[in-house]
C-alpha cells in the first residue's frame, strides 16, 4: 500500500485513540494501526478512573486539563463507555494526613480543582461501609470513571467519523523518517506518533519506558455498597517511589455495581503471572478501610503493565532523533485519565497551535538530555 | 447428612412469608416446590432460575439471611432460613 | 463447618493426596489411596458425597454399587470435606498448597500428590428463549430432583444430546412427570448404528432398556431439537422440529442440554495438559504435571463405571505399594472405546449452529446477545468490548457453547477459579500454623 498519510498513529489504546481523535479533528488524514485490536493492551487492563493527581504541578496540571476535556465530552459519550461521575475520595487516616488534605485542596484549587473536605461524619455518610475512625477526606467532586476499552473505541470511532482509518492485526515493526514499516508494507506520512504505550521503546530505542506491573480484584454486583472511588494518601507515594513492590488502597464502583480494587506496583519485567502475596496484601490493605468488603465475591484478577518513565510523567512531543517522529507515551498509571488532554496537547504541537497547558515538563527531549532520571 | 425415615419439616421464611418445606433439600428445591419461578433478575432484569443444578452457572443466586448471590442449588435448607428471591440487579 | 485455628485466618489441612472432587472417579481414588494407609483428604463442592451421578439427598434412592462405594470411603480413613470449591492452587517446593472456600471460610490444603477428580458439566447451546424459568440443564433437572425437587405433574420435555438423556428422562417419568417427548438431536441412523454396536456391552444395552421402559408411553425421537422456548415470566411452550415440520408443544420445563464438558479449569491452572477439552492422562491416570493426576469425565466423558475404574487406577498409582490387575486395566480399554463410540454417533449437527439468533442471551451472567459477538475477531475482543464471559460463571456457562458456535479458544486460567469471598483470597496462615485434621494414627506413614 502506497497511500498517504498525514499522520500514522501506531497503537490503538486510550492514548493512541485519543491523538487520532485530535489530530483527525484538526484536519489531518489519520491512519491508525494496532498490531491486535483497538484497546487490547494496557488499556483493557486499567481501572478506568478519571483522576487529578498532584504527585507534580506538571501531573496536576495534565490531570486536570485533561479532566475537563472528558467532562465536555462525557454527554456525547455512548452508553457502553459506562461514564460515572461518582468522584474521588482521599481518604486520611489520622490528622497528619489530614494535614496534607488540606496542602491538597489548596494546591487543586491553584488549579482551578474544586474539592470538599469531608469531615469523619460527613465521610461516614458519604460512604457508610468505610471503617470508622477515620479523620475524614477530600472530595474531588470533579472525578469520574469509565471503561477503558470501549472509551478507546469511542474515541476511535469519533476519529473515524472525522476521516480517519484503523487498521487492526497490523503490527509496526519499525518506525523511519516519514513512515513506518509493517510487514512488507511501508506507509509513509508526515508525521508518526508512537503511542505503543509501554512497547514504545521497540519501536524508538532510547525512550526510558519500562513495565510497571499491577494487579486488580473486581467483584460481583454490590450496588451501593462504594459510591464514590476511594483512594488512600499512601497511593501517591506508591506510585511515585520506584520500590521493588508496593500497594496502595484503591476502590472504584463501576456503573454494573461491582467493586474494582487495587492497587499495587511491582518491576518485574513482563511477567503478567499473578502474585498471590500482592493481591493478599492488596485486599488486607482495602479491608483495613473497608472491612465490609471480606464477604463480598471476588470473581476475578488481573495483571496489566503500567509504561513508566523515570520521573513519572509521559512523553508528549516530538522525537527530534527521527524526522517527523512524535511520541505520546509512559503514562504510568494515568493514561486514561490524561488521553484526551494528552491528544490534544500533541495535536497542538504538531499543528503549530499553542497548547492550554505548559507542554516543557512532557517534551521527550528531556529524557535524551538526561533530565528527569530519578 | 443423611436423614432417614419421616418427612420432617422446617419453617422457613421466602419473600417475607412463612412457608413449610421438606428438610433434607436444597434452598433451590425447597424454592421450585413452592413454585417460585424468579429466583434472581438478571442484568437487564430478565427473570432467571435454575439452570445447572450444580453450581456452576450461578443463575439460581438468591440472598439468604441478608447474604446476596448465594447458589441456592449449594445450599441445604435450614430451620428459619430467610430467603429473598428476585433482587439481584 | 470448619472453624479456623485461632490467630490464623485460615484452616490448614496436611496430607499426602489431596483429592478434588467427591464423584465415583474421586471416591474410588480416594479408597484405593487410603488403602495404603496415605493420608487422604477429598474436597467437594457440593452437599454430600457423589457428585452428579450419584447425588442422593434424604429419601433419593441411591444405585447400589453407589452404596458400596460410599460406605467403603467412609470406612477407609480418607477425610472428606463437602461445601468446598477450590479456588486456587499453587507448588510450595515439593508440595501443593490449594486454597479452598469450606462454606464460606478459608482452607489450606496442603500434598504432595494431586488427584483431579473434577467432572464435567453440560454443554449449552443458546436458543431464543431459553432463559426463561423453567428452561433447565438435563443434568441440572437431575441435580434438582435429587435435591428434594418434584417434577411430579409438570408437563416435561427432555431435549438435546448426550448420555444424561436417556437416564434423566427415565427419573423424571419415574417421579411423575408427565414426560410428553424425548427428543435427540442426533439422526435416527447414527443412533441405530450405536445401538446396533451395543451388542458388545450386553449390560448397557440392559441398562437402556430399563431406562427406556421407565416412559415408554412417550415418543422418543431422534432427528428432533428445540428451537425456542416462548412464555412471559416463565417457560410455557416451545416450538420442535425434525428438520422438516416443526410444532408447538405446552410444556412446565424443558430440560436441555448437548452433552458433557469436561471442568478442567483446575487442572489449566496447574498447567497440566489438555486434549480436545479433556485432561491428557497416560496409562497411570498422570497428567502431565509431575504429581498431578486426574480421573473420570475430566479426562474425557465416559460415565461412571470408566471413571470408577480410572479412580481405581490413579489411587493405586500414587500408593507406594498399589497394583493395578490386567484384568481392570483391560475393562478400562473396553470402556473407553465404548466411550468414544458414544461420542461420535452423539456428535451435535451442523444445524444447531443455527440455534440462536442476534437477539439470543449467550451470555447469561452478562446478558450479552449473540448478535454482540458473533462478528468479533476473537474470543477475548468479544470479551472485552461486551463483557462476554466476565461475570461470575467465568464463561462456564456460555464459552462451551460459543466454542461450538464461534471456535472460540479458552482464555487463560487465573485465580480465584471459582468466585472467592475476598476473605478467602486475603487469607494467610501463621507461620507456625499446626494442621487441624489429624489423621487417623493408624494412618499417616509418609509417602516414601
Amino acid at each position: 500500500m502506497t497511500a498517504h498519510h498525514d499522520a500514522v498513529v501506531v497503537g490503538a489504546g486510550i492514548v493512541g485513540a485519543a491523538c487520532a481523535e485530535a489530530l483527525s479533528r484538526s484536519g489531518m488524514s489519520v491512519l491508525v494501526l494496532d498490531a491486535s485490536f483497538a484497546g487490547s493492551g494496557t488499556t483493557a487492563a486499567g481501572m478506568g478512573h478519571l483522576v487529578v493527581m498532584d504527585d507534580s504541578p506538571a501531573q496536576l496540571a495534565l490531570t486536570a486539563y485533561s479532566g475537563r476535556l472528558w467532562a465536555a465530552l462525557a454527554p456525547e459519550l455512548p452508553r457502553n463507555v459506562e461514564h460515572e461521575a461518582c468522584g474521588t475520595l482521599w481518604v486520611a487516616e489520622d490528622d497528619e494526613q489530614l494535614e496534607a488534605v488540606r496542602a491538597k485542596q489548596s494546591v487543586y484549587a491553584d488549579s482551578g480543582v474544586a474539592t470538599e473536605i469531608l469531615s469523619p461524619a460527613q465521610l461516614a455518610e458519604a460512604e457508610p461501609h468505610l471503617r470508622p475512625g477515620l479523620a475524614g477526606a477530600l472530595l474531588v467532586r470533579g472525578d469520574a470513571v469509565i471503561y477503558p476499552p470501549n472509551g478507546a473505541r469511542a474515541l476511535l470511532q469519533r476519529a473515524i467519523t472525522n476521516g480517519a482509518s484503523l487498521r487492526e492485526g497490523v503490527r509496526v515493526d519499525a518506525i523511519g523518517a516519514r513512515e513506518v514499516i509493517a510487514g512488507n508494507e511501508r506507509i509513509s506520512c508526515d508525521c508518526v506518533i508512537n503511542a505503543a504505550g509501554a512497547l514504545a521503546p521497540e519501536l524508538t530505542p532510547g525512550i526510558p519506558i519500562v513495565p510497571r506491573k499491577g494487579h486488580l480484584v473486581i467483584t460481583d454486583r454490590y450496588p451501593g455498597f462504594c459510591r464514590h472511588q476511594l483512594v488512600e494518601l499512601g497511593y501517591l507515594t506508591s506510585a511515585h517511589t520506584m520500590t521493588t513492590e508496593s500497594v496502595a488502597f484503591n476502590v472504584q464502583p463501576r456503573a454494573t455495581g461491582q467493586m474494582l480494587i487495587g492497587s499495587s506496583r511491582e518491576l518485574v519485567g513482563w511477567d503478567g503471572s499473578i502474585n498471590r502475596s500482592i493481591v493478599r496484601r492488596m485486599l488486607d490493605r482495602a479491608l483495613d478501610f473497608m472491612p465490609g468488603l471480606a464477604l463480598a465475591s471476588a470473581i476475578r484478577t488481573w495483571t496489566g503493565f503500567r509504561p513508566t518513565t523515570p520521573d513519572k510523567l509521559p512523553l508528549i512531543g516530538s522525537w527530534d532523533e527521527m524526522p517527523g517522529l512524535w511520541i505520546a507515551a509512559g503514562h504510568e498509571g494515568l493514561g486514561i485519565t490524561t488521553s484526551v488532554g494528552t491528544g490534544q496537547l500533541l495535536a497542538d504541537l504538531i499543528t503549530g497551535r499553542t497548547p492550554a497547558i505548559d507542554p516543557a515538563p512532557f517534551a521527550p527531549s528531556r529524557v535524551l538530555a538526561g533530565v528527569g532520571a530519578h | 447428612m443423611a436423614i432417614n425415615g419421616a418427612a420432617a419439616e422446617l419453617n422457613i421464611v421466602v419473600d417475607d412469608q412463612r412457608v413449610r418445606v421438606a428438610a433434607g433439600t436444597t434452598v433451590a428445591a425447597a424454592l421450585f416446590n413452592l413454585g417460585t419461578a424468579a429466583f434472581r433478575r438478571s442484568v437487564s432484569g430478565e427473570p432467571r432460575g435454575p439452570v445447572c443444578g450444580m453450581g456452576v452457572c450461578f443463575e439460581c443466586r438468591v440472598t439468604i439471611d441478608s447474604r446476596p448471590h448465594q447458589r441456592a442449588c449449594l445450599i441445604a435448607v435450614v430451620d428459619g432460613m430467610h430467603i429473598r428471591t428476585a433482587t439481584e440487579a | 463447618m470448619m472453624a479456623p485455628l485461632a490467630g490464623t485466618d485460615a484452616t490448614l489441612i496436611v496430607a499426602d493426596v489431596a483429592i478434588v472432587g467427591a464423584g465415583p472417579a474421586g471416591i474410588a481414588a480416594a479408597v484405593r489411596a487410603a488403602e495404603s494407609r496415605l493420608r487422604v483428604v477429598v474436597l467437594d463442592r457440593g452437599l454430600e458425597t457423589g457428585g452428579q451421578i450419584w447425588r442422593h439427598m434424604s429419601g433419593s434412592p441411591v444405585p447400589r454399587i453407589a452404596q458400596h462405594w460410599i460406605a467403603q470411603l467412609s470406612r477407609s480413613g480418607a477425610q472428606v470435606i463437602h461445601g468446598t470449591s477450590v479456588v486456587d492452587v499453587q507448588h510450595e517446593d515439593a508440595e501443593f498448597e490449594i486454597l479452598a472456600d469450606s462454606s464460606g471460610s478459608a482452607l489450606r490444603v496442603r500434598a504432595g500428590r494431586i488427584i483431579l477428580a473434577t467432572g464435567a458439566r453440560e454443554l449449552f447451546i443458546p436458543f431464543d428463549g431459553w432463559t426463561l424459568p423453567g428452561v433447565m440443564g438435563i443434568g441440572g433437572a437431575q441435580a434438582l430432583l435429587k435435591s428434594g425437587a418434584s417434577f411430579a405433574g409438570k408437563r416435561v420435555i427432555v431435549a438435546g444430546s448426550g448420555p444424561l438423556m436417556l437416564p434423566v428422562a427415565a427419573s423424571l417419568a419415574t417421579s411423575g412427570a408427565k414426560l410428553i417427548l424425548v427428543a435427540e438431536q442426533a439422526r435416527r441412523s447414527a443412533v441405530m448404528r450405536f445401538a446396533a454396536g451395543l451388542w458388545r456391552s450386553p449390560a448397557l444395552v440392559a441398562q437402556a432398556a430399563r431406562y427406556r421402559s421407565r416412559f415408554l408411553s412417550t415418543s422418543y425421537s431422534t432427528g428432533t431439537w428445540v428451537t425456542a422456548a416462548h412464555g412471559a415470566d416463565r417457560l410455557e411452550s416451545v416450538t420442535v422440529t425434525d428438520g422438516r415440520r416443526t410444532w408447538r408443544e405446552a410444556v412446565d420445563v424443558l430440560c436441555t442440554g448437548y452433552g458433557l464438558v469436561p471442568n478442567v479449569e483446575l487442572a489449566r491452572l496447574l498447567g497440566c495438559e489438555t486434549r480436545d477439552g479433556a485432561i491428557a492422562v497416560d496409562a497411570q491416570q498422570r497428567t502431565t504435571v509431575a504429581n498431578v493426576l486426574a480421573v473420570g469425565e475430566a479426562t474425557g466423558i465416559g460415565g461412571a463405571p470408566l471413571s470408577l475404574i480410572e479412580g481405581e487406577i490413579a489411587g493405586s498409582s500414587v500408593s507406594p505399594r498399589g497394583r493395578v490387575s490386567d484384568a481392570l486395566l483391560r475393562k478400562r480399554a473396553a470402556l473407553e472405546i465404548a466411550a468414544r463410540r458414544m461420542l461420535d454417533a452423539f456428535a451435535l449437527r451442523q444445524e444447531l449452529r443455527s440455534l440462536p439468533t442476534a437477539g439470543t442471551i449467550v451470555c447469561r451472567c452478562e446478558d450479552v446477545s449473540y448478535g454482540a459477538v458473533k462478528d468479533a475477531a476473537c474470543a477475548r475482543q468479544a470479551k472485552l468490548y461486551t463483557r462476554v464471559g466476565m461475570g461470575p460463571c467465568q464463561g462456564r456457562t456460555c464459552m462451551p457453547g460459543l466454542d461450538f458456535l464461534l471456535a472460540w479458544q479458552p482464555d487463560t486460567v487465573r485465580p480465584p477459579i471459582e468466585p472467592a469471598l475476598v476473605s478467602v483470597l486475603s487469607s494467610e496462615l501463621a507461620d507456625d500454623a499446626a494442621a487441624s485434621i489429624l489423621f487417623n494414627s493408624s494412618v499417616g506413614e509418609a509417602y516414601q
